[in-house]
């Protein structure tokens, strides 16, 4: 359903993403897990045809997302890892706007939208301006807009940044369930290992830009000698700290956008 | 279509509930037309050019529209910050519609703030030589209002954060309202000036306006119609091209 082959990205003299490749299958959950500044974001960006690999190939649902970029698009959902709500409208215009832009018939989407509201438990809350939410609604509200569309492929980065215990718990409850019913492809990051080691029947870990390890929990602990996730993700990635040097490279990032324009 | 309809839709959503925004945007003309209009009036009169505010009120008019169309452009900036227009960019939606339904959203809303304004200008006192030159003034409004969304769509493809903001503020809209002849007549000034005013496609929209509002042409209306429509599409073209180029 989705694979990238070899792919690279660097900004100057910056490598994101060193030559990754990887193999998600239908209705899997795949978790790409990695420390901060590893390239888990730049990795789905590029993905989701929102920045153009440097190199490397990929295939989503058969389709190159570079040539075939509306199909893919169609095929997708994204809930990013920073809001990406309109604030100043409702809800449940949230919902409609998203499902106009990507052609839900309205008597699907009416339907569609008042039944995933219903279980992201929003429907009471539909008429309410998104600014007035709770960071833990306005993730939900995110999350059953992805599901809007019918996507064949749901990619979550860091839905649970910030969330507390009960909204995390319940939001991975429903991905698990839509997973199940609609045979939605998650691939999804996140930094809480409890969290991966439950949902994802597959995961990767990616630091400095390369894959360093690929497989079922069982593997990566068992390969690790570990008896958590979060050990076999130490013993694989080290125990250093990487904020500083990802802060750093988001400065560079930022500084080579300035620069070249 | 529907796509171009619904980013059409949300502009105009977010303009008709922001009423304190709406009160606000009003002081500003308000603060020209009184002091100005009132305040330079008898310098104005003794010279010999009639009454300032006949005058100035057409260029009052399209002040607002281009401040509140080339703001509504810049907006994608403000989306950009609170991550919206993400949402929009990996819809499969062509950008070239997501950039027009923008534009004319910010189009549409600079017409009505324009429309309010003018009816502020009549409250002043100012007279239309005929009530019948209200849909050539209506079509001129509308033409500048495309020129400067689409340029505000330009400039909000490019700049990152609100330095860039206060650069476009400071040397490219505040020029484009002074040295367009909104404020004082085009003739009879240093070259210099003949030739920048003469490049700034707000002057044609003004003369636009004030010719037929009150019938004082500088140019004539054929130019201005002509340099608004080719303006137009030139700013459309390049706000779609570097729309279309945004990469997050």
């Amino acid at each position: 359903m989705i694979r990238a082959d070899n792919l690279v990205k660097t900004f100057g003299e910056f490598t994101a993403v060193n030559g990754i490749s990887f193999d998600v299958k239908q209705g899997e959950i795949f978790a790409f897990l990695g420390p901060n500044g590893a390239g888990k974001t730049t990795t789905i960006k590029m993905l989701t045809t929102l920045l153009k690999p440097t190199s490397g190939t990929i295939e989503l649902d058969g389709l190159n997302p570079m040539q075939q970029q509306k199909e893919a698009r169609r095929r997708f959902g994204i809930v990013f890892q920073d809001p990406s709500l309109d604030n100043e409208q409702t809800a449940y215009e949230n919902m409609e706007l998203h499902g106009i832009l990507y052609h839900v018939p309205r008597k699907v989407r009416m339907v569609r939208i008042e039944s995933l509201l219903k279980i992201f438990e929003l429907w009471d809350r539909r008429d309410d301006y998104v600014k007035q939410f709770s960071g833990g609604m306005k993730r939900r509200l995110e999350i059953a807009r992805g599901f809007l569309h019918t996507p064949k492929i749901l990619f979550l980065d860091e839905p649970t940044l910030g969330l507390d215990p009960q909204s995390r718990n319940q939001l991975w409850t429903h991905v698990k369930r839509l997973n199940e019913t609609e045979k939605t492809t998650v691939f999804l990051t996140t930094h809480y290992m409890d969290e991966a080691d439950r949902v994802a029947h597959r995961i990767a870990i990616i630091d400095h830009g390369k894959l360093i390890a690929q497989g079922t929990s069982t593997e990566l602990k068992a390969s690790t000698n570990s008896d958590s996730l979060e050990g076999a993700f130490l013993s694989l990635t080290g125990e250093s700290l990487r904020d500083e040097t990802a802060s750093s490279a988001d400065q560079m990032r930022q500084m080579a956008k300035m620069w070249r324009r | 279509m529907s796509a171009i309809y619904i980013l059409w839709l949300r502009e105009l959503k977010r303009y008709t509930r922001s009423r304190v925004q709406i009160i606000a945007s009003l002081g500003q003309p308000i603060l020209y037309l009184v002091a100005l209009g009132f305040g330079l009036g008898p310098v104005f009169q003794k010279a010999g050019a009639g009454s300032y505010l006949q005058f100035i009120s057409p260029g009052i008019v399209g002040m607002s529209v281009l401040f509140t169309s080339v703001f509504s452009g810049i907006a994608i900036l403000w989306d950009r910050q609170f991550g919206f227009l993400k949402e929009t960019l990996v819809a499969p939606v062509s950008r070239m519609q997501i950039m027009l339904g923008r534009a004319l959203g910010g189009a549409t809303v600079a017409m009505i703030q324009g429309v309010i304004v003018f009816a502020v200008c009549l409250i002043a006192g100012f007279r239309p030589q005929s009530w019948a030159a209200i849909p050539a003034a209506l079509g001129f409004m509308a033409m500048v209002a495309i020129v400067f969304a689409a340029l505000g769509t330009a400039f909000g493809s490019i700049i990152q954060d609100m330095q860039g903001f206060q650069i476009i503020m400071n040397f490219m809209v505040l020029p484009i309202f002074f040295l367009s002849g909104a404020l004082f007549p085009l003739s009879h000034l240093p070259a210099a000036l003949t030739v920048i005013t003469s490049i700034d496609p707000l002057s044609y929209g003004v003369d636009g306006l004030r010719g037929a509002l009150i019938g004082a042409w500088h140019f004539s209306f054929a130019l201005d119609v002509a340099v608004l429509g080719a303006v137009a599409a030139a700013f459309l073209a390049t706000g779609a091209y570097l729309f279309s180029k945004i990469q997050l």
